[in-house]
């Protein structure tokens, strides 16, 4: 048995780099780091209406009348993220009165699951408009089309590999994110520093676009890589994780490819008794105040949830035949950094709240998203 | 009981193979990592150890009663997360939150006992079922982002030393606990009659009713113990390492794979506290000694799957050369 | 009270037992349309809408197929989740876009299910490991051995291939008219073939079993090659659905625990020997109308698994607490 599982294993690893894909693209990394520069257009102070690059669709033509109901396939609502962003999505709808109904279907993170939702949706013959959160590109490209062939769609966070919806809304990207941790990192240490990456899990685009990018940039600058560990997003695992390297040898940085667990990695460096060194994390509020309390040097990335708001912006456009940035509707990606740390803090909110939700100024703010 | 007292002597020495594992496995991580005989080396592994240690000592109660508990899993997420939700950053209110939470765990443990002995559900089913409810509430009661960090009173069970203690220079709290609560727990279990009942109703549940043993009775039990450990193994858990929504998941099969590699007989009868506790330092060590190995996740899975799998069939060749 | 019964009563004309898939799944069905009617949402209630529920679930019944025949044995398989991945990535892999390979990447998917189910029974039968411990333990290797390998999608399944999910005969979906196929397939093995009154035999008293003449460790080894192939079936299915493999889909169906909670909802005891495929079938549907049911009436997806739970113990409860047999 081992022998055989031995040979199918040798026999898959000689296939695997065919296979392989690319996440590691100079051409959309170069292409993300002059974005992440680029002034975007649209009002002054919300991001969640801007946009880079100026392409507009017209929608008059899909001859929509309002009141309409809109359709939502979610990939899920299963982690914080997730949930700020639905929240977003569901305090945005009251802004809207041409959108009369709004029906809600979650996929709990199964492509099998969303493809039976999308079709059921389809069979209904309720909807007017569908908005997809895809939970995979590939699998789900299918269903998007067969989904465009009947209405307008509207995807966000992760894309498809066909260019049927009316517009694909996402942030700057996974390259971007690397890069502003990175660049952080680059800026406050001096070459041959060294550096732990800690990552979620291996296989998921926007992670590892993240890390590449963010690999890529300390090598260019001789940072020594101390190492790259996958945490499973576990508070537990990540702690175990730097307590041992520490037992090994001294950080100077941590770099983060996802900011849920940073708080537990700046813990393990409290607990064992080290200074703090230079972190990477993401706008949740637990890392946030940490930062600001014990004066960190530290940076936090955004994946902004406030894409979610935007989602349903663009939905009413159609619904009103309003043009709308498409077929790519690219948001700007701020970082929050030292200097506008405190407009971000807000202890008022929850531990996994994401501070970059574009929410302040919402009606329930911030008690919808489980504030006081 | 089948214990060592009736086994044929002679043959092997009636040492459980367990106990041989681990010294291999901490040989092993020794010779790659001389600092792991330093006190921060082998106490922070028993500090990581504690909440899997407890969980497994609760489990083997219910695996030796003859079922299974799959629900402990989402038990500790809801602990946490209940516990973020509950305390809301009150350092004071540790002191009731606490209490509460074990309270929890000793009922939804008689919910998993109850719904087995009378609503004769397969525990394997209950406790699928009761994990799945488990992981909604957690969910539900928090609307999926947990509202309160929790206080450091509270975390002090899973976080705290204590320092300047002689020839150790320090202790972490949550060795005390896992020492306090595995070593109840194997009282229980090998020094009282609950003890015996537990593997009486195992082995034979007819027999054991025939012999006078309140089998529902006893079963429940089993099962709120296993809750009450997974309680305190989310206690421990929460205080290590913070609020997250996910923290109890892959625990369930992690605690019935501690026990069976302690020799703990799956559907009954046999199961031993202090084997499971080596279980799961083991299973623990493995993980260690893998990750200091820079062994990628894929590799351990692969190891970590021979392993169970070799133990128990080692076990049952065991049984079957020495006929018990 | 008799504690020593086994055998639940039987009144003559009706059983019980064999009514029992049904009963639950005309009450699953009920709660079905008067939700759709209550909630005015009476266009769920066409045919399209009736195919669409069907073909919600149909890995998850090609797989719990296979789990009945483990589960009848007194066997569990929890190794399929992992399998299904593996088996998806193989076959996408293998075809790679290319019409000519579809069918060694139908070979070499059922080749590795095979395999498997052949370790799986060799390892439960021969070496007497608990069926829980060998399959978990097989799910961990296969697991690790996949993602040691792919990380994300790989390989990519042919057009001509993407018929088997997504095409349609009439006004059946292809995909839907394979399971009633293997459902019937498997009926008549277990109803009309020796191996199948062996399967109820070893099930429902191994050493009685042993005794009368029955190559018992045979008849699980086969059982546990006909779960494996049926979760390699499962994976091409997924293959040609998702258009590709990938090392995750296995797991995030979790198949492994909704088959097991498919075939137990469909009557069969998890202590074998009782049971059948038409009470999986019922069970799938049941699932698949749940399902549908929380969509329409839009139940907030945490308090969605919260009722998820309680309804397996409960459908579970409503066979067994007849049962006078003491449980673990």
């Amino acid at each position: 048995m081992k022998h055989i599982l031995m040979a199918a294993g040798a026999l898959a690893f000689s296939l695997t780099p065919l296979y392989a894909q690319n996440f590691d693209d100079p051409q959309e990394f170069a292409k993300q780091r002059d974005q992440l520069q680029a002034e975007p257009m649209g009002p002054e102070g919300q991001p969640w209406l801007q946009y880079i690059g100026g392409d507009m669709v017209d929608t008059a033509a899909l001859g929509l009348e309002a009141p309409a109901t809109v359709c939502f396939s979610n990939a899920g609502v299963n982690n914080p993220w997730r949930v700020v962003g639905y929240t977003n999505m569901v305090e945005e709808l009251k802004n809207h009165a041409s959108i009369a109904d709004f029906i809600h279907v979650d996929a709990e993170g199964s492509d099998d699951k969303q493809i039976a939702d999308i079709d059921d949706l389809l069979a209904g013959g309720d909807c007017d408009v569908m908005i997809v959160s895809p939970n995979t590109t590939a699998a789900l490209t299918p269903a998007v089309e067969r989904a465009c062939e009947a209405m307008p769609v509207i995807v966000f966070d992760r894309g498809v590999n066909t260019d049927c919806p009316v517009s694909f809304i996402h942030p700057v990207g996974g390259y971007g994110f690397g890069i502003q941790g990175a660049e952080f990192i680059t800026s406050k240490l001096d070459e041959g520093a060294n550096v732990l990456m800690l990552r979620i899990l291996p296989g998921v685009d926007v992670l590892e676009t993240r890390y590449s990018a963010g690999r890529r940039i300390l090598e260019e600058a001789g940072m020594n890589i101390v190492g790259a560990e996958f945490t499973d997003g576990d508070n537990a695992k990540t702690k175990s994780i730097v307590e041992d390297y520490l037992m090994r040898g001294s950080i100077d940085a941590v770099w983060m490819d996802a900011g849920a667990t940073a708080v537990a990695a700046i813990e393990a460096f409290e607990d064992s008794g080290y200074d703090i060194p230079v972190f990477v994390g993401e706008d949740q509020q637990d890392f946030l105040r940490k930062w600001q309390d014990e004066g960190l040097t530290a940076i936090a990335p955004t994946y902004p949830t406030y894409q979610w708001r935007t989602a349903v912006i663009a939905a009413a456009r159609v619904i009103e035949g309003e043009p709308l940035p498409g077929p790519e509707w690219v948001l700007p990606q701020p970082a929050i950094v030292q200097e506008n740390l405190d407009d971000y803090v807000n202890p008022a909110m929850p531990p996994l709240h994401y501070a970059m939700c574009g929410c302040e100024e919402m009606a329930d703010y911030p008690q919808a998203w489980g504030g006081n | 009981m089948s214990d060592s007292a009736t086994a044929p002597k002679r043959r092997l020495p009636q040492i459980n193979p367990v106990w041989v594992l681990l010294t291999v496995l901490v040989v092993a991580i020794i010779f790659m990592n001389p600092r792991f005989i330093e006190p921060t080396g082998y106490m922070n592994f028993l500090k990581r150890a504690a909440p899997l240690a407890i969980l497994a000592a609760g489990q083997v109660y219910v695996i030796t009663s003859g079922g299974f508990d799959l629900s402990v899993g989402s038990l500790i997420t809801l602990v946490v997360v209940g516990s973020s939700m509950l305390t809301n950053n009150d350092p004071t209110a540790t002191y009731w939150v606490i209490p509460l939470m074990l309270a929890m765990g000793l009922g939804v443990g008689a919910v998993n006992g109850l719904v087995v002995c009378f609503l004769r559900v397969p525990s394997l089913i209950a406790t699928l079922g009761m994990m799945i409810t488990l992981n909604g509430l957690a969910f539900l009661w928090s609307g999926g982002a947990p509202r309160g960090y929790l206080p450091d009173t509270f975390r002090f069970f899973g976080r705290e030393l204590i320092r300047d203690v002689p020839l150790v220079r320090f202790i972490p709290v949550s060795v005390i606990v896992l020492v306090v609560v595995v070593g109840l727990l194997a009282w229980l279990m090998h020094r009282t009659n609950l003890g015996r009942q537990v593997h009486a109703i195992g082995d034979n549940p007819v027999a054991a009713r025939l012999a006078g043993v309140a089998v529902n009775r006893v079963r429940i039990t089993a099962f709120m113990l296993s809750g009450l450990s997974a309680a305190i193994a989310g206690i421990l858990l929460g205080g290590f390492a913070g609020v997250s929504t996910d923290v109890g998941s892959g625990y369930e099969l992690q605690a019935i794979t501690a026990a069976v590699l302690g020799g703990a007989q799956l559907l009954g009868g046999r199961g031993s506290v202090p084997a499971a506790l080596g279980g799961a330092l083991a299973l623990t060590a493995i993980f260690t000694l893998l990750n200091f190995l820079g062994l990628p996740q894929p590799v351990r899975q692969v190891v970590q799957g021979l392993i169970l799998i070799a133990a128990v069939a080692f076990a049952m060749h065991r049984r079957r050369q020495t006929g018990t | 009270m008799s504690i020593a019964e086994d055998t639940p009563r039987r009144k003559a004309g009706f059983r019980f037992e064999r009514w029992a898939p049904l009963i639950l799944l005309g009450g699953a069905l009920a709660i079905y349309v008067v939700v759709a009617l209550v909630t005015g949402q009476a266009q769920y209630l066409t045919f399209d809408n009736l195919i669409a529920i069907l073909g919600r679930s149909i890995a998850l019944g090609i797989t719990a197929i296979g789990q009945t025949f483990v589960i009848l044995v007194a066997s569990i398989d929890l190794s399929v989740a992992s399998l299904i991945s593996a088996t998806a990535v193989l076959a996408s892999v293998v075809m790679d876009g290319s019409p000519a390979m579809i069918l060694p990447a139908i070979l070499a998917a059922i080749a590795l299910g095979g395999l498997v189910g052949l370790t799986n029974g060799l390892v439960v039968s021969g070496l007497k490991v608990n069926p829980l411990i060998a399959t978990l333990g097989m799910s961990l290797i296969i697991q690790g051995c996949l993602s040691a390998f792919v990380s994300n999608f790989a390989g990519e399944v042919p057009a001509a291939f993407q018929m088997f999910a997504y095409g349609e005969l009439g006004p059946f979906p292809v995909a839907l008219l394979f399971l009633g196929l293997l459902a019937v397939m498997a009926w008549a093995v277990l109803r009309f073939t020796k191996f199948g009154s062996d399967i109820y035999a070893v099930g429902g008293n191994e050493e009685a079993a042993r005794f009368a003449g029955i190559k018992t460790g045979r008849v699980v080894i086969l059982s546990h090659v006909i779960c494996s192939i049926c979760a390699s079936i499962a994976g091409l299915y997924l293959a040609s659905r998702l258009r590709s493999g990938a090392p995750w889909i296995g797991s995030d169906g979790v198949y492994d625990l909704e088959s097991i909670a498919v075939v137990v909802i469909g009557g069969t005891v998890l202590a074998g020997g009782r049971g059948g495929v038409w009470g999986t079938m019922a069970g799938m549907l049941i699932f698949s109308l749940i399902d549908s049911v929380f969509n329409i009436a839009g139940v907030d997806s945490f308090a969605k698994q919260v009722l998820r739970g309680i309804i397996i113990v409960a459908a579970v409860a409503f066979y067994a607490i007849r049962s006078k047999r003491i449980v673990a």
